[in-house]
């Protein structure tokens, strides 16, 4: 009996350890659902319920009608889309430089490029302002690419250099042989062989760009220009006992960003766990 | 030209081109503002027409560490560190340990303690603030009416030293499924015939975890002190919604808020330059201290 009583209790400790912090990290999730989904009169009602007493979409009708939501939502979509493409291409370009072809201080250069693994990155904000005012690209959703596509480069590279060292030379050797060029080896070898890699870097830079906050709030003034974080956090001060409404905004805003997570979990679980990577 | 001297020729021409694209964002977007902003820093900068900016040598660093706002912003950051990093080392552990068992739903698990992650810190910020608040928030009823704590509510945010449980624990809530899957991670690299010895030995769960698991982990908990506690130093976005950077009194500030608020409110780009290089300064020490102590090789 002795070891069969031992494991039965230690499966339950298991799950209800599990479960408790599973309802701690869901409640305050659930409390934003519920609240979105309350009418303005019971946003301070005491005692605050976790069931709501009667449901309404209003604050979600009221808050996507406001405040162009909608273009906001399109900006946020445009903005992660493009960094994200252009991420994957430029660091695969360099990490292939770096994983197989031949030129003088390449590992300097590399150890050079780290570099921007370790800088703080509201460091930069300062310096990159400036920068961006001389170039125009200030209130620009184009400006908003080009720095995320910098900020994510150095981690994207070095974990893409790692997968493009995993595929074996054999077939990069053959394909030479072949005739084939660097472009061509590039094109339709080490891309299609690195497909786990890739899904790693488009995950992760998606939801950087969805949900980057510092630099877009100094860099966009301009209203028709903002993405959704700074589109709610300038809500909620703007109107600041409207919780439904800032929460049916919020959820509305974490409906893609779950989607993605929920969808390339695997890889992404992975990729993290095998480079880590802070999400 | 052979074929392959024709390959052997272009390929200088294809190095350039695939590296020209990066080098030239990452000088003209990390390098370069990075030299250029520590020459601000020396700086009383005038934004709109930088020809007129007058040198001040070492002023504006001599500001920042004689300013008792700053010295305050420094304490409340390194307090925060001292919290949250181990706060989710050891909350991430525990759940890595729990996920590392033969579970049902493991999946379903992960995803849930992952979804903190993933949100926005706009969001979760709110989203703490609301659950916080002084007049009908979750908190002050779950401590009043639940569990009969406190007799009145508490005005969280109104207080300097208590602002900073909403923004703690946050930092630890949303930490948490980050931590324990990169533990989860170094769980799965011990091999399993070492428990299997221990067990022939006799050696308890206990035993097993404070002889075998953490010894092995412990190149995994090293990363994570490194990695946490820069991530704690330059934590922002919590506090600046929470707090809205500093209240009550400008007592509340990060290290970055307070830089944000010298250098995009009152436009004073050389000490908000200055404040960011003693931050830099300040991660960089910690980062190599902290791997002096604890980088030791794992002995067996």
């Amino acid at each position: 009996m002795g070891k069969k009583r031992q494991r039965f209790l230690r499966q339950a400790l298991t799950y209800s350890l599990l479960l408790l912090g599973a309802g701690l990290v869901f409640v305050p999730f659930w409390y934003m659902v519920v609240t979105s989904l309350k009418p303005q009169a019971y946003i301070f009602e005491i005692p605050p319920r976790l069931w709501p007493r009667e449901i309404s979409l209003d604050n979600y009708t009221r808050a996507l009608g406001k405040d162009l939501f909608g273009l906001y939502f399109l900006n946020s979509l445009g903005v992660a889309v493009a960094s994200t493409g252009l991420t994957v291409l430029v660091s695969a370009m360099l990490a292939y430089a770096f994983a197989r072809l031949k030129f003088p201080a390449k590992d300097p250069l590399f150890y050079f490029l780290l570099l921007g693994m370790m800088i703080p990155p509201v460091m930069l904000i300062i310096p990159q302002f400036i920068v961006a005012k001389q170039l125009g690209l200030l209130d620009s959703l184009p400006g908003l690419v080009v720095i995320y596509v910098t900020m994510n480069l150095s981690m994207q590279t070095f974990l893409l250099r790692g997968f493009f060292e995993g595929i074996p030379r054999d077939l990069e050797e053959a394909a030479m042989i072949d005739g084939a060029g660097p472009l061509t080896i590039f094109w339709r070898i080490v891309l299609p062989l690195s497909r786990p890699g890739q899904a790693v870097v488009t995950i992760f830079t998606f939801l950087y760009s969805w949900d980057e906050f510092p630099w877009a709030h100094v860099a966009i003034k301009e209203t028709t220009r903002r993405t959704l974080p700074i589109a709610i956090a300038l809500f909620q001060s703007q109107h600041l006992t409207e919780w439904g409404q800032v929460f049916a905004a919020s959820i509305v805003a974490l409906v893609p960003v779950v989607a993605v997570f929920t969808l390339f979990q695997r890889y992404f679980i992975r990729g993290i766990a095998a480079s880590g990577l802070k999400g | 030209m052979s074929p392959r001297a024709a390959r052997s020729a272009a390929q200088p021409l294809f190095t350039v081109l695939f590296l020209l694209p990066g080098l030239l964002l990452f000088i003209t977007f990390i390098a370069g503002p990075l030299l250029y902003s520590f020459r601000i820093s020396f700086f009383d900068w005038k934004i709109v027409n930088p020809a007129l900016s007058d040198w001040v040598g070492l002023e504006n660093y001599n500001r920042a560490l004689n300013d008792p706002i700053f010295l305050r912003a420094a304490l409340n950051t390194l307090v925060y560190a001292l919290i949250t990093v181990p706060g989710q080392i050891a909350l991430g552990l525990v759940v890595a340990v729990l996920l590392n068992q033969d579970i049902r739903a493991k999946a379903f698990f992960r995803v849930l303690y992952y979804l903190p992650v993933i949100t926005s810190w706009v969001i979760v910020s709110l989203l703490f603030e609301y659950m916080f608040s002084g007049q009908a928030g979750l908190v002050n009823y779950l401590l009043r009416d639940v569990l009969h704590l406190i007799s009145k509510n508490i005005l969280w945010l109104a207080d300097p030293i208590l602002a900073f449980v909403p923004i703690h624990m946050l930092g630890i809530w949303k930490g948490v499924g980050w931590t324990a899957v990169i533990l989860l991670a170094g769980l799965q690299a011990v091999p399993q015939t070492l428990h299997e010895a221990a067990e022939v030995d006799g050696a308890g769960p206990a035993q097993q975890f404070f002889h075998i698991t953490l010894p092995l982990l412990r190149p995994t908990l090293v990363f994570l002190v490194v990695v946490l506690t820069i991530g704690s130093l330059n934590a922002y976005i919590s506090n600046l919604l929470i707090t809205n950077g500093g209240d009550p009194l400008d007592q509340t500030h990060f290290i970055l808020t307070l830089m944000y608020e010298a250098t995009f409110g009152r436009l004073d780009f050389g000490y908000g330059s200055a404040i960011s290089y003693l931050l830099t300064a300040f991660v960089f020490t910690i980062s190599v201290v902290q791997l002096r102590l604890l980088r030791r090789e794992v002995d067996f």
